[in-house]
């Protein structure tokens, strides 16, 4: 598709020069003046744009050539492939070019303003003439739609209500019949034209009602072309214009059409209405028919296709004109729900039943209408069965951001649907991860927050639980062929996911709605059936988003938590801590210091185990550091002597197992990090209780043996059993004045991490060689 | 809230050699003026050079979700050529998300994504956009695009006529407004087009 030659042709375009482009335009320039446009001209205007567009600087072009260009986009003889590229070529080039084009335009808004409302005037005297050469008047429209959203206060009073008036007569009143097409009779007569056709609908049968974009002919009338332009810029229009809400006395009464239409009892009375109020009248009475005309079995896909607009269309319309004006909600919700029964359980038009429960969402209170079964099917059903939709899965996570905090409060079961919702970043993580940093917040909730933070670290697993459960839905078992062409890994663990024993495992995981419990007890299980889809991208792509997800989880419950949740959320973070990131637990023990005395078993539990520095050594190192932290009588007055003995004892085991130094010993597979905080975190509970000082400094001593040590000399560089090495002597130093020690070893104000120990701008170092300092000026007058 | 198409950008998805990994080319662009007023101390040429680079991030964005979810689908890309432009079609993946940078386009603008084989058709909308809608504006530039830019091919129409998608365009998605077309419409725009090209 692209290729070397494309490639080329963009270097060249970008890199010629100065004069050689001049000399280009002005061959250009002479080609412009001849009578005929050649094929030549064409193709020098065509390059000409790709030079001017293929820097990210802007070219200057000749003023002669420019104007030049200027003049033929003005006239009206020009042939519209040379107005297009001069449009584009003037647009591209030296900006200036624009400038001289909207007769100097400069940095005042308010001269901008003028010319806006010059251009603007001109655009309503279009509207308003009647034209026969509608390609101009179709292209106003959407001109002035843009005009009327980016400043809405340009528009006056009067250009609004004659702007309406125009839209009202193309919504509601253009022609019902199909437009002439001009073709000749036979050889004899001249171009006659044809009898017009009647219109049809999208099935093929005709139209009995007002003209909108679901009816079909062969060619168009002008009018029904504006119907349209308008109906594509009607929802903007109504938003952006301030409704005038004075009466228009001097309305031209219009010729109602003697078509029969599903009018409401207020549409003969409509003319009396301002222009503006009787345009949301007439747009009203165009979404009920389109809503209507939605219903009928089109006979081609795009039609289809349309009709899924159109519905998407309409109940944003009439949700935005009962936002204006309420009355219209009791006629709007007949209409709405017996759609919302009509789509109700079709999986094609799942997209559509967003808007509709927005329109509850809006609008259910003051009509009094119950939607719980509306938001219970949202909720309940569509994540299950769409979740690999993309775009559903994008508009349904974009409805849920907008509405988050009405959700919380208004629809029980928003909530409680995690797991489904979850799902939607599980079948497409890299696409909805930041939309579900925002929307994270508002799925937590007290009583599920535990559950919540077991489903993110399974989010993986989900991933992989969704992917067998479409590829099951996909095979029969009994076609092994289509089965095992997925490959061995994926095979086996279908063949898992098909046994009735693993039925539970899947279901959970799989499941709904939260509140059936936290996490299963054989989690293990499900992890070690399905560690062969470990390594699928959609798998993958899943696993790195989670610690986003975590982040933004820990941030707001640590905002909200009261004690009990955060006893809690340290017992799943030791449970799980090889998933998760060490900066929660410092975070949640910054927080909530006693919860280290809370859980004294279960942490002393997990430091004494050495098993746990080979699997997680960074958090097991964070546990470490937060015991040396947290573990103190300042921080929580149970700490009893006893307590501290007992961790003290255990980490001094393991410190003493880690450094054993034997000649087969094989080199150390932890980091040097974790030896200095084990030193650290161990003097500092020795001088809470002073009893154990002499059994650290004994500890200590036996680290240079470690360091110096041929195994760790050969793992280690020479700066970081340096610095063990002087990080021993230095606590072994301190440790002789108990009282120093005490002060330098005391919880840091700051509660920073467990720096690395060659941080020189980390006060404890310092001040330890401070203190080391100071102990070898005055060493010979210090009781050893 | 506005409820417009911001741009239309044809771009590459394949590894360009003048360029690094992940960077991708534009082919082309087009952006549906006028801006809002964000910072009016900008000369004309910052402007310009602003928004030359607010579009490389939309397609360098593109390049990665794209490369992200074919991975994720493990699908495999047959090439089509010349002539098979309706089956390319079939096969294009598509996606969306938004763009989350305030500094870019204001108000979380949406990005809608065609991927066919090497290159990506992409239209940038503000937020609450009919996305159904412009699904389906975005399937039907493409298909106009892969043929009359003869895209399958090797050719460098895409550069060179490229007058072509702005008169696509012109018609599809004027001023970039959205339009409501039922099979009829299309067929006669359709005509239209196809009389431009033949000119």
């Amino acid at each position: 598709m692209y290729a070397a030659a494309t490639e080329s042709l963009i270097k060249q375009a970008r890199e010629i020069k100065e004069e050689e482009l001049q000399r280009f335009c002005g061959r250009i320039f002479k080609l412009l003046h001849t009578k005929d446009v050649s094929g030549d001209t064409v193709d020098s205007l065509q390059r000409l744009n790709l030079i001017v567009s293929a820097t990210k600087y802007a070219r200057e072009l000749p003023s002669d050539l420019v104007m030049k260009l200027q003049t033929l986009l003005r006239s009206s003889s020009c042939p519209e492939q040379l107005q297009v590229l001069t449009s584009s070529i003037i647009r591209e080039s030296f900006p200036s070019s624009v400038h001289s084009l909207c007769s100097d335009l400069s940095h005042d808004s308010r001269t901008f303003s003028h010319v806006a409302s010059v251009v603007l005037a001109q655009v309503s005297h279009i509207l308003e003439s009647r034209l026969s050469d509608g390609q101009i008047s179709r292209h106003a429209l959407p001109i002035l739609s843009k005009m009327s959203t980016v400043y809405p206060e340009i528009l006056t009073d009067d250009q609004v209500n004659l702007v309406s008036r125009k839209l009202v007569d193309w919504l509601r009143y253009a022609s019902m019949q199909q437009g002439a097409s001009m073709s000749s009779g036979g050889f004899f007569s001249g171009p006659r034209t044809r009898q017009p056709a009647p219109l049809t609908e999208v099935d093929g049968v005709v139209t009995g009602d007002f003209f909108t974009v679901l009816c079909l002919g062969q060619s168009y009338t002008e009018d029904q072309w504006m119907n349209m332009y308008t109906f594509s810029m009607i929802k903007s229009w109504l938003l952006h214009v301030p409704s005038y809400a004075q009466p228009c006395n001097d309305d031209r009464s219009e010729v109602d059409s003697s078509v029969m239409s599903m009018v409401s009892a207020t549409s003969s009375s409509s003319r009396l209405l301002p222009p503006k109020e009787r345009l949301r009248e007439k747009a009203f009475e165009y979404c009920q028919r389109l809503i209507e005309q939605s219903d009928r079995k089109a006979l081609k896909k795009t039609d289809t296709e349309l009709q899924k607009a159109c519905i998407v269309e309409s109940v944003s319309i009439m949700d935005i004109i009962c936002g204006e004006d309420p009355s219209y909600v009791y006629r709007a919700f007949p209409c709405i729900k017996a759609l919302y029964g009509r789509l109700n359980g079709d999986l094609a038009y799942a997209r559509a039943l967003l808007p509709i429960a927005q329109f509850y969402l809006n609008h259910s209170e003051i009509a009094a209408v119950d939607s719980e079964a509306v938001f219970c099917q949202l909720f309940s059903h569509c994540p299950a069965e769409q979740f690999n939709e993309p775009m559903l899965a994008f508009e349904f996570v974009q409805f849920c951001l907008l509405n988050a905090s009405v959700l919380q409060d208004r629809v029980a079961n928003y909530r409680q649907s995690f797991p489904n919702i979850l799902k939607f970043l599980a079948g497409n993580s890299s696409g909805l991860i930041a939309e579900f940093v925002e929307l994270l917040p508002s799925l937590i909730a007290s009583d599920t927050a535990i559950e919540l933070l077991h489903t993110i670290l399974d989010l993986p697993c989900l991933a992989a639980a969704l992917d067998l459960q479409q590829r099951s839905a996909c095979y029969q078992a009994s076609d092994r062929s289509a089965w095992d062409q997925q490959g061995a890994k994926v095979a086996a663990c279908l063949d898992a996911f098909r046994q009735p024993s693993y039925r539970g495992l899947f279901l959970y995981i799989l499941r709904p709605e939260a509140g059936t419990g936290d996490t299963i007890d054989r989690l293990k299980m499900l992890h070690e059936i399905l560690a062969d889809m470990a390594e699928s991208p959609r798998v993958v792509q899943c696993a790195q988003v989670v610690p986003v997800l975590l982040h933004v989880y820990f941030n707001t419950v640590t905002q909200k938590a009261d004690e009990k949740m955060m006893n809690q959320l340290l017992l799943v973070l030791l449970e799980r801590s090889s998933l998760v990131f060490s900066t929660h637990l410092q975070a949640l023990c910054k927080l909530h210091p006693p919860l280290i005395v809370d859980q004294s078993r279960e942490i002393l539990e997990f430091a004494s185990s050495p098993a746990n520095i080979y699997s997680k050594e960074d958090f097991y190192t964070h546990v470490v550091w937060v015991i040396g932290e947290y573990l103190s009588v300042s921080y929580d007055p149970r700490c009893t002597v006893e307590l501290i003995t007992s961790f003290f004892e255990s980490l001094e085991a393991v410190l003493f197992e880690i450094t054993q130094v034997r000649q087969s010993a094989s080199p150390p597979s932890f980091s040097p990090r974790l030896i200095t905080v084990l030193m650290t975190t161990l003097a500092k509970l020795a001088t809470r209780s002073q009893d154990l000082i002499p059994r650290v400094s004994l500890c200590l001593s036996k680290m240079r043996t470690f360091a110096r040590s041929a195994p760790v000399m050969t793992c280690y560089s020479e700066e970081d059993t340096e610095e063990i090495i002087t990080r021993a002597h230095e606590l072994i130093n301190l440790l002789k004045l108990p009282n120093v020690a005490q002060f330098v070893l005391a919880p840091s104000a700051g509660g920073d991490g467990p720096r690395w120990h060659r941080d020189t701008n980390a006060s404890l170092p310092q001040g330890m060689r401070a203190v080391s300092g100071l102990l070898h000026r005055h060493s010979s007058s210090l009781p050893t | 809230m506005q409820y417009m198409v911001v741009c239309f950008l044809i771009h590459t998805l394949c590894p360009v050699s003048a360029l690094s990994a992940g960077e991708t080319r534009i082919l082309y662009a087009r952006v549906f003026g006028p801006e809002t007023g964000d910072g009016c101390d900008f000369t004309p040429e910052q402007r310009r050079l602003m928004q030359k680079e607010k579009l490389h991030v939309v397609a360098r964005q593109v390049r990665s979700a794209v490369a992200l979810s074919r991975e994720a689908s493990g699908g495999l890309c047959v090439e089509a050529v010349l002539g098979e432009e309706a089956a390319a079609l079939g096969e294009a993946d598509s996606g969306v998300f938004s763009l989350g940078n305030a500094e870019l386009f204001p108000d979380r603008s949406v990005v809608l994504w065609l991927g066919v084989q090497s290159l990506a058709f992409t239209l940038v909308c503000r937020p609450h956009e009919n996305l159904l809608l412009a699904e389906g504006t975005l399937r039907n530039i493409a298909r106009h695009c892969l043929e009359e830019l003869r895209l399958l091919g090797p050719g460098a129409e895409v550069l060179l006529k490229s007058d072509r998608v702005d008169a696509l365009l012109h018609r599809l998605l004027p001023h970039g407004q959205l339009l409501f077309l039922n099979h009829r419409f299309v067929l006669t725009l359709d005509k239209e087009i196809a009389n431009y090209v033949s000119k």
